[in-house]
């Protein structure tokens, strides 16, 4: 029975995307039987970033449509036999499906694999509603700026509504240097904004943009965010992987400073 | 002292975090600040039938608050000064 997790951040341009190929193929490469489904509709990316952009032929509105057998959507991951993928419709609205249909379609998935990720859009509407349908679980991604805060608080606040309690966070785009010199929130400080769970931290890196330039993914690799999706990924699947050490030289200053700053 | 204040307000991330905790505030309780003017009001009201209140010192806020689940949830505080409590006829 495979456990549905939803990545959602209620803002754009936060990493969902790329965060759900790495986190999913970092599923794959511990072994797991993954799909990853991009529920976008209209705006797809998923499979550009994992490089799959070629092999599309059929999408999500076709098998709910019927135009094709569920199976027939499927594509395999070019490095990774047991992860696939499931694309968007690129020339589609997000009124294409509705979230019973969704829910269907990803119970009927449900025993062929050890997990399906949801690659949820932006905003609060119809594609969030479709994206959460289905979810036992939700991953929440978020920058540490006052706008994707904002936003992932919204967002918690609807996954309540909506009875999906286990929730995480991924703080991805955190650059520690500037975390250092004060101009820039720090983990501690999103976490007692968002009353959330902590999954993983991503550090801003450049390696992601390379990767995804090549349609290749980050995680595994000995790059920063390779790395810490890798943590993610094995924090998904219950393990105890202990946080990556990211903070700064003048730990003993800043925790001084805020003792005098009460 | 003085000069922590002044160091802390150079910092944009803490201008950052202050201004998230504020809007999070009006946006978790979905007031506007005319809605608790008239909750204020109100209060006032109904308070008033029973004690004379310092109106100038009263404050209400939305703040977080734990249920007894253990849940955060806001809750509206209300400081509301006494100035006399009027007996009853």
């Amino acid at each position: 029975m495979a456990e549905v997790i939803v990545i959602t951040s209620g803002k754009g341009g936060v990493g969902k995307t790329t965060t759900s190929a790495n986190l999913g193929t970092g599923l794959a490469m511990l072994d797991k039987k993954v799909i990853i489904i991009d529920t976008d509709i209209g705006l797809r990316n998923l499979d550009v970033v994992m490089g799959l952009e070629n092999r599309i032929v059929y999408n999500l509105v076709d098998i709910i449509e019927g135009n094709c057998r569920i199976r027939q959507a499927f594509i395999k991951d070019k490095k990774y036999p047991n992860l696939f993928l499931l694309p968007s419709a690129q020339t589609r609205d997000k009124t294409s499906v509705k979230p019973e249909q969704m829910k269907k379609l990803i119970e009927t998935l449900r025993d062929d694999f050890d997990y399906i990720l949801l690659d949820c859009p932006a905003g609060i509407e119809q594609g969030f509603q479709n994206a959460i349908a289905g979810a036992d679980r939700a991953i929440i991604v978020t920058t540490p700026e006052v706008s994707s805060v904002r936003d992932a608080d919204r967002i918690i606040g609807l996954l309540d509504a909506n009875e999906i309690h286990k929730q995480h966070l991924i703080i991805n785009k955190i650059r520690m240097d500037m975390v250092k010199k004060g101009d820039m929130m720090s983990i501690e400080d999103v976490l007692e904004i968002l009353a959330c769970e902590l999954i993983g931290i991503v550090p801003d890196d450049e390696h992601i943009v390379i990767s995804t330039n090549q349609g290749e993914l980050v995680v595994g690799s000995s790059a920063p965010a390779g790395c810490a999706y890798m943590n993610i990924s094995r924090r998904i699947c219950g393990e105890d992987v202990p946080f990556m050490e990211l903070s700064g030289k003048n730990h003993i200053w800043n925790r001084l400073s805020k003792i005098f700053m009460k | 002292m003085r000069l922590l204040e002044m160091m802390r307000k150079k910092n944009s991330g803490s201008v950052a975090k202050d201004r998230l905790k504020l809007l999070l505030v009006s946006d978790r309780a979905n007031c506007s600040p005319e809605t608790m003017d008239m909750i204020k009001n109100d209060i006032i009201v109904v308070i008033s039938k029973y004690m004379d209140i310092n109106k100038e010192e009263m404050d209400i806020s939305i703040m977080q608050t734990s249920t007894k689940e253990g849940n955060t949830v806001p809750a509206l505080f209300a400081n509301i000064p006494i100035k006399e409590i009027k007996n009853k006829l």
